[in-house]
């Protein structure tokens, strides 16, 4: 028998939507270095998101906030073996052209950088390299996945080490999932109008009762409860910016968030990996950040 | 289906289209009264990390030597064999070969292919993401394809691995095979 395949083809739907298939049930942790890139790994990371600055960073510091050192990401690139991913401005397609070169797993346009382009985001389709976006409900959701997201995040308020909007977007898309799943195909084209969602994604989302890809929370997650939460509600998986290496003992809160992630259904495992875990990061009051500060208004 | 972390989703459906009851497991009393196990496919480091943590590496090294029929896919195969290349983590060696991981590179080289496989008579439709491959196997490892010459579907008796992902697709060819050692 003739061993071996035919054409192998790159880049597919399949291969990108997959990859985010196989983080699920896991934690992607922010990391600025090789040497927390290590402790994330070590810690249980699925994958890893290298960035300049985390977001509690980037939200002190002010000014504009890019793509990170191609250097930066080489180095974190070269300590780990988990996926990793970085992160581009909305719209700043050329950036995540770099991000591609450089052989990124996935990029994340993300709202915690400093938006390049206020009427478009990147073409995704373009590109071989899949790419996660934030989404505060099904629209915004549907919208980035008509643009070839190949993987959905709530977007919370990154850097706050506040739950509340992560809750809150992820509490939404629930709502407005059942409600799509609930209309009559009469109903379709109006409340894709009332969403601003393209109509046949909402009807895929109808008639499938979820997103075509998967959703993870983000923007907000600081303690393994807040983890674990975010799982019952319905959340695939769990982004970690801030909330680790802000906090006073980063590899025990990293594990700690790992395990809850995992046993999210059992209040034991995770009172116990609760227990001694040092300082969590100081969080920030939603209304405490001024208008126009709010890093979720970016992009549409 | 270990269910510490993965595409467990998947291969619950696809258990279920072939007739099975998908069951998750996380402990090892979740392991009483199983007749099958998969391991999904994920992230090898984070799945044999928790196994460990969480007492799974010797009950299900013991189950699986006691004949449980079970199938790894990519981060399962992994975890299935005796040794990683250039790599030092929980390993449940049921399977005598070593593994490399992310052989084929990283996600951009992900790919999809029609894979011949042994004895079926239809190519299978494989989706490789950052996939392992097969280095070197014992001799009484059945190599059932290849890719490039190096093996990414093998089995054992009743233990079988592969590096790709049969459960992303609509094919249930290979999880039927594991359905069928449950006698």
């Amino acid at each position: 028998m003739e061993q071996g395949t035919k054409a192998e083809t790159t880049g597919t739907l399949r291969v990108k939507r997959g990859l985010a298939e196989m983080l699920k049930g896991g934690v992607i942790m922010d990391v600025v270095n090789a040497d927390q890139a290590s402790i994330a790994e070590e810690s249980g990371a699925v994958a890893v998101m290298a960035l300049e600055r985390v977001p509690a960073d980037i939200r002190a510091h002010g000014g504009v906030a890019r793509m990170a050192d191609p250097s930066k990401i080489q180095e974190i690139m070269e300590a780990v073996s988990i996926p990793v991913m970085a992160k581009a401005r909305i719209g700043h397609f050329v950036e995540a052209q770099v991000l591609q070169s450089l052989g990124v797993d996935y990029i994340d346009e993300s709202e915690v950088l400093t938006p390049a382009d206020n009427n478009h985001h990147i073409d995704k389709w373009a590109f071989t390299t899949p790419f996660v976006c934030g989404a505060r409900n099904l629209g915004e959701a549907l919208r980035r996945i008509a643009e070839g997201a190949a993987m959905i995040r709530t977007k919370g308020e990154p850097g706050t080490g506040n739950v509340v909007e992560a809750v809150t977007h992820m509490r939404r898309m629930n709502r407005e999932i059942a409600q799509a799943a609930a209309a009559g195909d009469d109903q379709m084209m109006a409340l894709a109008r009332d969403m601003g969602a393209p109509v046949e994604l909402l009807r895929e989302v109808a008639g499938a009762g979820g997103l075509p890809v998967v959703n993870f929370a983000a923007g907000g997650i600081a303690t393994p409860s807040d983890a674990a939460m975010m799982m019952q509600l319905g959340c695939d998986g769990i982004f970690v910016g801030s909330g680790i290496f802000k906090s006073g003992d980063p590899a025990v809160r990293a594990r700690a968030i790992v395990e809850a992630t995992t046993f999210y259904r059992d209040p034991e495992i995770v009172a116990k990996v609760s227990r001694n875990l040092g300082e969590a990061m100081v969080g920030i009051e939603i209304d405490d950040i001024p208008a126009g500060q709010r890093m979720q208004e970016r992009g549409w | 289906m270990l269910a510490l972390q993965g595409d467990v989703r998947e291969h619950a459906r696809m258990v279920a289209a072939s007739g099975g009851v998908p069951r998750e497991i996380r402990t090892p009393t979740d392991l009483e009264g199983i007749d099958a196990l998969i391991i999904p496919g994920g992230e090898s480091t984070t799945i044999g990390r928790l196994a460990t943590l969480y007492g799974l590496v010797d009950p299900l090294r013991g189950r699986i030597s006691d004949g449980l029929p079970t199938l790894g896919t990519c981060a399962g195969m992994i975890f299935l064999s005796t040794a990683v290349t250039g790599g030092d983590q929980p390993l449940l060696g049921a399977l005598d070969m070593m593994v490399e991981r992310n052989a084929f590179g990283r996600q951009n080289e992900s790919f999809e292919c029609e894979l011949a496989v042994e004895g079926w008579e239809d190519a299978f439709p494989a989706v490789f993401i950052r996939a392992p491959v097969v280095d070197r196997t014992a001799p009484d490892i059945e190599v059932l394809a290849s890719h490039e010459g190096r093996p990414v579907l093998v089995r054992k008796d009743h233990v079988m691995a592969c590096a790709f992902h049969p459960e992303l697709t609509g094919d249930d060819r290979v999880h039927r095979m594991l359905i069928d050692l449950v006698a």
